[in-house]
């Protein structure tokens, strides 16, 4: 692949008016490959779920440029906008996000149906993803007959179902139980690695973010730190987290 | 401050109120036309000669608007239960502010006030309109002369509804008040949290369901038109009734399952854009709102068919009317008065005048003549006597037949004498009537009888023959059954038995009863007639003064007060069946958007979910535009297949006559009248749930 999938140019956001001026982020740059599978790590208010908002084109830019596929986003308005969020980006939240009138495999196809995908290959589609994720005996059961950890890889498999350059994760173990959560990360290392997704995930959690290729710390609106995964395992990797972690929230100037 | 804080929450939730107001106003401005109706302009250039009926209809529909008002009263509660129910949240920080019980019920009292006192002046407003253009329907119903138009508005129409209202909105305010001082803060905090259990039905058993319910309603239907022949009690149709609404609850209750499995076998639909979703949607909330659905369709249902085939009865009975009047003027008058009579009420003895009891022993065109009425204005004139023997009473007409009869209808004095006529003189009216003449061998006698329930008790004693012995003669029923016939002109058949006997029959003078008189005006246009009738009806004419002075009675039926009176009971009928069937829809359909609107709030959440994977605002409100519209449509379809069956039935229990062609002005009225109503609705609703749906998390 050439390049990266997402470009984070000097990005700020602003908000409230002149006389009080909150800035959430203020100048940040950053990169991602294809393919490759990025933690983006803060304390709450730090700015990284602003910053994902705008990535996901969710929220607005004040100033700078977020390019995702080689495409300006913050340039996007209107139907445009909202197709290339169809078409370019999945998404997974923190509470699954999954309509409870519909059952699983419903939940994963409605992704490709707004798309106007052909039915049949909606069908294979399905099945496909949902043997990677392994909740094809899952998919006729309606959300509330399932567990957490199952309803948040259905709400994977219909963020990646529709082939998306970039799958953009908002805190996704943070209502899963630690089982649960380690094997939906599991399952994210897996659509990394064999189906070459390229993810993104805001996470608090140092467990979380330790499946992570490389992280990015955020602290009052700006980078703060990066660590890369590197050959490390991942234990030594989660050790080098916490640390920074403890860096990041234990400022001395905060504590005269 | 409390007042600030109403006005703006009123501001606030504007759209929340668009419902309520809707509701109000509609129905304020339907209660005021249908109260000012007394007033209006058509009514009084028609009535003069139909006072008696227009009155009978300003008191029915006075008892109406109570019943009206009753299910207004309803409905607002309801509607204004919604409206609380969307603010708990509010209210709860109200209290966690320090804000007491009765300070919030204050809000809401006010709120109250600001509301009603707005759609009142707004629905009046309406309504005065409205009523100008009803008085275009009234004068078109009683083709009433309406080239001078003047602008009409009822005081007393008008305050009698802000009566009405202000004690609905005081029962709302009670309500209310009721309703706060029972919340709880933690419930109020909460309350948006709840949520609604999904219970999924079986497929197949909905199938089954549906068509159990088809068949049923099938049945029903075939009931009502191809066998209706069998409908002839209250108790036979009463089955038809309830196997429609059992029907109707069934297909609501199986529908949704059906239609999804349908859509779900053909892939291609279902796997496209947001139909999945819209199903589901409808399967889901269908499953909770199978009663109201019911209620709902049941109520149109009754509506579509009460205003089609009543604005189509004045048609009808027009034409009934044209059978039933065929001579222009029937007068009679007592014949052989006696010396005195006994006062029902004072029991005082009063005393017959020699003119009177001399008047009384001529027929009616000499009480004519002799009183100076120029008998050139009158032509084809018949004048029979018609009897009546003492002995010769119905229960010895019914002979062996009486047990039964008297078993089956308790209530018939059956002492009463019969009427009796001479075949010839009968068949001399008949033939100025253009009616069917009859003739009798010396010893035969017939009846005629064209009022339903005594057809059948006169039939039981014809059928036995009873044998009827006068001045030693005998005489036996040449037929079996009643004949139809008639001598005095109605509104519709009301003859409950007329003997006739031969020409030799010998009478004796005293049971001669009465003098009748049948003609027609000696006039060719309207106009003419309407003159001479003046003179038989007016109290001016030189003829009319001197039988009043002479305190003489005689009474009488013109062609044209008939159908002027019959004209009146159509539209009465007319009225009450439009006023009732718009209160009912406008019932149906605020029940209906009020509950969308209430899962529009937790329909939120799954719109906010679309919108994140990447559904954009116009598939969004396709969404849900389709899935009011379904929700909408559904009972209205329903609806209107029972009432094509419906209005069959209607119309021949009506012993209508009307084609389709006649029936389609008044089906095109009622599609205006519905298709307007129930489309605002809709349309609120849509505006309504897409604003909740917009809010912010």
């Amino acid at each position: 692949m050439m390049g990266y999938v997402l470009e984070v140019k000097n990005v700020d956001k602003y908000y409230g008016n002149k006389s009080n001026l909150t800035k959430a982020i203020s100048g940040i740059s950053f990169n991602v490959e294809y393919g490759e599978f990025v933690g983006i790590m803060g304390a709450s208010g730090s700015g990284k779920t602003t910053l994902l908002n705008c990535i996901s084109t969710i929220d607005r830019v004040t100033a700078g440029e977020i390019l995702i596929d080689h495409q300006d986003v913050t340039k996007l308005k209107g139907n445009s906008l909202n197709k290339f969020r169809r078409e370019k980006l999945g998404f997974i939240f923190q509470d699954f996000n999954l309509l409870d009138t519909l059952t699983a495999y419903e939940n994963i196809a409605l992704a490709l149906t707004i798309q106007k995908v052909n039915a049949n290959e909606i069908d294979k589609r399905v099945q496909e993803v949902a043997e990677k994720l392994e909740i094809t005996d899952i998919l006729q059961k309606y959300p509330y007959q399932i567990s957490g950890g199952q309803k948040q890889r259905v709400a994977s498999c219909r963020a990646i179902i529709t082939n998306p350059k970039i799958v953009l994760a908002d805190e996704p173990t943070g209502a899963l139980d630690s089982k649960s959560a380690r094997q939906l990360l599991e399952a994210f290392e897996s659509l990394n690695q064999k189906l070459g997704a390229t993810i993104l995930m805001v996470t608090h959690d140092a467990f979380t973010a330790s499946y992570a290729d490389r992280i990015i710390f955020i602290k009052d609106g700006k980078i703060f730190n990066e660590l890369i995964k590197g050959n490390d395992t991942r234990k030594q990797f989660f050790e080098k987290i916490i640390e920074v972690q403890t860096l990041l929230g234990g400022d001395l100037n905060d504590v005269i | 401050m409390l007042f600030k804080l109403s006005v703006k929450n009123m501001k606030k939730s504007i759209k929340d109120y668009a419902i309520y107001f809707l509701t109000l106003v509609l129905g304020v401005a339907i209660f005021y036309m249908f109260n000012s109706l007394d007033s209006q302009q058509a009514m009084l250039e028609v009535s003069e000669s139909t006072r008696d009926l227009i009155e009978l209809m300003i008191n029915m529909l006075g008892v109406i608007s109570v019943f009206i008002a009753i299910i207004l009263g309803f409905l607002i509660v309801y509607a204004n239960n919604f409206l609380i129910n969307r603010r708990k949240k509010e209210f709860g920080i109200y209290m966690t502010l320090g804000m007491g019980r009765r300070q919030i019920s204050k809000i809401i009292l006010l709120e109250t006030i600001l509301v009603g006192f707005l759609s009142l002046i707004v629905g009046l407003f309406v309504g005065v309109f409205a009523s100008q253009f009803m008085s275009i329907l009234v004068a078109k119903l009683f083709e009433a002369d309406m080239t001078e138009y003047t602008f009409v508005f009822s005081m007393n129409s008008c305050i009698k509804t802000c009566v009405y209202f202000a004690i609905m909105y005081l029962a709302v305010m009670i309500f209310n008040t009721l309703t706060i001082s029972r919340y709880k803060l933690i419930n109020l905090l909460t309350a948006t949290k709840k949520n609604e259990k999904i219970r999924i039905k079986n497929p197949i058993v909905s199938v089954i369901i549906l068509i159990i319910a088809v068949c049923i309603l099938g049945y029903a239907y075939w009931k009502v038109t191809a066998g209706i022949s069998n409908l002839n009690t209250i108790e036979k149709m009463l089955g038809p009734i309830i196997m429609g609404i059992i029907g109707t609850v069934l297909v609501f209750w199986s529908l949704s399952g059906f239609i999804l499995k349908m859509i779900q076998s053909r892939k291609k639909t279902y796997l496209k854009g947001t139909n999945m979703f819209v199903l589901r949607q409808l399967n889901n909330k269908i499953n909770t709102t199978v009663v109201s659905m019911s209620v709902i369709c049941l109520m149109l249902f009754v509506t579509i068919t009460v205003l089609s085939s009543s604005l189509s009865l004045k048609n009808t009975m027009s034409k009934d009317l044209e059978e039933m009047t065929p001579a222009d003027l029937n007068l009679y008058k007592t014949a052989n008065l006696p010396e005195s009579y006994e006062n029902y009420y004072t029991g005082e003895t009063v005393y017959y005048t020699d003119e009177q009891k001399e008047d009384s022993r001529n027929p009616v065109s000499y009480s004519l003549e002799y009183n100076g009425y120029d008998m050139n204005l009158l032509q084809d004139i018949v004048e029979i006597p018609i009897y009546a023997i003492p002995e010769w009473t119905w229960e010895v007409s019914l002979g062996d037949y009486f047990d039964t009869a008297k078993a089956q209808f308790a209530m018939l004095t059956y002492h009463m004498p019969e009427t009796i006529i001479k075949i010839s003189d009968y068949n001399k009216i008949a033939a100025l009537y253009g009616n069917e003449q009859y003739s009798l061998a010396d010893d035969e006698y017939m009846v005629l009888c064209d009022f339903d329930s005594m057809v059948e008790l006169r039939n039981g004693g014809l059928k036995s023959g009873t044998i009827i012995e006068i001045n030693g003669k005998k005489y036996h029923p040449k037929y079996e059954e009643c004949k139809s016939g008639y001598i005095m002109m109605s509104t519709s058949h009301t003859n409950t038995g007329i003997v006739l006997v031969p020409d030799n029959f010998e009478f004796k003078d005293e049971w001669k009863e009465q003098y009748f008189l049948a003609a027609n005006y000696n006039g060719k246009t309207e106009d003419e007639k309407e003159k001479i009738e003046e003179t038989i009806v007016g109290n001016s004419s030189e003829w009319s003064q001197n039988i009043l002075n002479k305190g003489i009675e005689i009474e009488g039926f013109t062609k044209i007060s008939i159908i002027e009176a019959s004209k009146g009971l159509s539209t009465i009928i007319v009225f009450i069946a439009i006023y009732l069937g718009i209160i009912f829809l406008i019932a149906s359909s605020a029940i209906l958007a009020l509950k969308q609107l209430t899962e529009s709030s937790d329909n939120k959440q799954r719109y906010t979910i679309l919108r994140k994977i990447g559904c954009d605002e116009k598939m969004n409100n396709q969404a849900l535009f389709r899935q009011i519209a379904i929700f909408f449509m559904l009972p209205l379809i329903l609806a209107v297949i029972h009432s094509i069956f419906g209005i069959q039935f209607g119309l021949s229990a009506m012993a209508s006559l009307a084609s389709s062609e006649e029936l389609l002005p008044s089906i095109i009225a009622t599609i205006i009248i519905i298709g307007g109503i129930y489309g605002l609705y809709f349309l609120a609703t849509y505006l309504g749930s897409k604003n909740i749906i917009k809010e912010e998390e």
